[in-house]
């Protein structure tokens, strides 16, 4: 009986951590690296090193593991000017992204944002259709 | 002040005798131990002149041995280096850096040194020994080329009429009506060939030319960084980035092997007027014809271009040609002579499929056509097969110089390196 309240309380912390870090599940990160392979990895390549002085690499930069508006805002609308990056300036366009649903973003975003070495929070649906409201 | 100083005491230097060893004794140079990490065929050998200059783009070398070293960016405030070569080991041992613009093309021309940026082109008078005598004060030639970030360096070749020839590259993938979206069409006409994507004519020594005073000499080139007037046919030779993303683009139509190994890398002998058919086809090194670009209609079969010319030379694809030179020199064996180099920067467009190029080809020639398939003459600039990478490659060849002793230079704009390749007799 102790026993069992011990483990029950175990697990409810290991739950609570796991929310507050909003690790990203499973299931998640092989559906976000599904849609990575498919749309970002030519450009991006791989390991998320990017292309230099083309392509932007994806690790640990402050767009990937930043604000999450402003990364969903980039990956919507995609780019034509040259804008700048960690002090870097990339000479290719993005396209927007804004075929993919929310649940496809939050996937992809998720995913980039705990690989190639990224730890940071994850991008959910909700997050998405927030900011897809205000983008035009 | 500092750099009328460095300038001064590099006059001083080259009024020296000994200073000019590198070009009067050639074989003083010797390569290093490990020839600088490349692989070259039996009997040549290389050595690093220098690794400081991280975005070394194109370069030239005097006939006194000097170099002159185009930068993309500044190194402390300057776009330009000079290099020299004070004890005749083959190491640049002392330089001046000027001109306060980044870009890439770099030439010498009838006693002038032509540099360019992404949208400008100026000139410096050279003195006897072709050192620049205004560093701070060019002439601007020509101004006001469009920079859209995309395919934004300018390359420069000048013939032996009085004219530069300047690459002003498509900002664009393949002219569809949403860059490098998905299934979007291609824009028809591509209004973006009126003044870009082709290689535009100026004259060499007239001051603020513009887009109204060159010659749009030809046209259909979506991006040309290696670029060589070849002195055997009196033509221009030009080298094309092929455009990106055939799966990407058009997934149901080519799968990602497809994509990787198409279209080629052209090589293009262009006289004034001709067309080369970007955006609307592409070469196909496999099937060897021109290929209707799946933007307007194509599927991979479907030929197209009846106006467009043919390649000279057709290499894989995505290998990225920044740099072009035929080979004038006589250290090579005669196999070299007026034959051509190409320095291949290395793909990125090939993913997921592995990488391709980083390397230095041959292709030979005989009466100003090519006499046989090109080889690979210089590998291993990115450190190891691991290293196939264009985030990891150590080295990415990007402009090529031949020497007056018949050396040839490659410069690295990845890792900053100038080598010089030279054969052992």
């Amino acid at each position: 009986m102790i026993k069992g309240i011990i483990v029950s309380a175990a697990l409810s912390v290991i739950a609570c951590v796991s929310v507050n870090a909003q690790a990203p599940s499973k299931a998640a990160m092989a559906k976000g690296k599904e849609l990575y392979t498919q749309y970002c990895l030519t450009c991006h390549q791989p390991d998320g090193e990017g292309v230099p002085n083309l392509n932007p690499p994806l690790i640990k930069t402050s767009y990937t593991v930043g604000d999450k508006t402003k990364l969903i805002t980039w990956v919507l609308s995609g780019t034509t000017d040259k804008k700048e990056i960690d002090g870097q300036f990339y000479s290719n366009n993005m396209p927007p992204q804004n075929y993919l649903k929310d649940e496809e973003i939050s996937a992809v975003l998720t995913y980039i944002r705990n690989s190639f070495g990224n730890k940071a929070s994850a991008v959910s649906a909700a997050e998405v259709k927030k900011v897809r409201a205000t983008v035009k | 002040m500092l750099i009328s100083t460095a300038l001064f005491s590099s006059f001083a230097c080259s009024a020296k005798p000994d200073s000019t060893a590198a070009a009067n004794h050639p074989a003083a140079v010797k390569a290093d131990a490990d020839n600088a990490g490349l692989t070259l065929p039996k009997g040549f050998g290389a050595l690093k002149v220098t690794d400081a200059y991280k975005g070394a783009r194109h370069i030239v070398v005097t006939p006194q041995g000097d170099i002159y070293v185009k930068l993309s960016g500044l190194k402390d405030g300057k776009g330009v280096y000079l290099l020299h070569d004070a004890n005749g080991d083959g190491k640049a041992d002392e330089q001046t850096g000027f001109a306060n613009y980044g870009g890439t093309g770099v030439a010498i021309k009838d006693g002038y040194l032509y540099a360019s940026s992404n949208t400008d082109v100026y000139r410096y008078k050279l003195d006897a020994d072709n050192k620049v005598t205004n560093p701070d004060a060019p002439e601007k030639i020509i101004t006001g080329l469009i920079d859209r970030h995309q395919h934004e360096s300018k390359s420069i070749a000048l013939d032996d009429a009085g004219n530069i020839y300047v690459n002003i590259g498509a900002y664009s993938n393949s002219c569809q009506e949403k860059d490098r979206s998905t299934g979007s069409l291609g824009r028809k006409p591509c209004p973006i060939l009126d003044s870009a994507g082709g290689i535009w004519q100026f004259k060499a020594d007239k001051l603020n030319q513009t887009y109204g005073d060159g010659v749009r000499y030809a046209t259909g080139l979506r991006n040309v960084v290696g670029l060589d007037w070849n002195k055997t046919t009196n033509t221009l030779f030009v080298m094309q980035h092929g455009r990106d993303g055939l799966h990407d683009l058009f997934p149901s139509m080519f799968d990602t092997k497809q994509s990787a190994e198409l279209p080629s890398e052209c090589m293009y002998e262009l006289k004034q007027g001709v067309n080369a058919g970007w955006p609307y086809i592409y070469y196909d090194q496999i099937q060897k014809k021109k290929i209707l670009a799946p933007e307007y209609g194509g599927d991979g079969k479907k030929t197209g271009g009846e106006d467009a010319i043919d390649p000279t030379v057709a290499f894989p694809g995505h290998l990225a040609p920044n740099a072009l030179l035929f080979y004038t020199g006589s250290m090579f064996p005669e196999k070299y002579k007026n034959g051509a180099f190409v320095a291949f920067h290395g793909s990125w467009n090939r993913a997921p499929e592995p990488q391709k190029g980083y390397f230095v080809v041959f292709v030979p020639f005989k009466d100003g056509k090519p006499s046989g398939d090109w080889e690979v003459f210089a590998d291993g600039f990115a450190g190891g097969p691991e290293f196939i990478s264009p985030g990891k490659a150590k080295h990415r060849p990007t402009g090529l110089a031949q020497g007056p002793d018949g050396s040839l230079y490659v410069s690295d704009d990845s890792g900053g390196t100038i080598y010089r390749i030279i054969y052992n007799k």
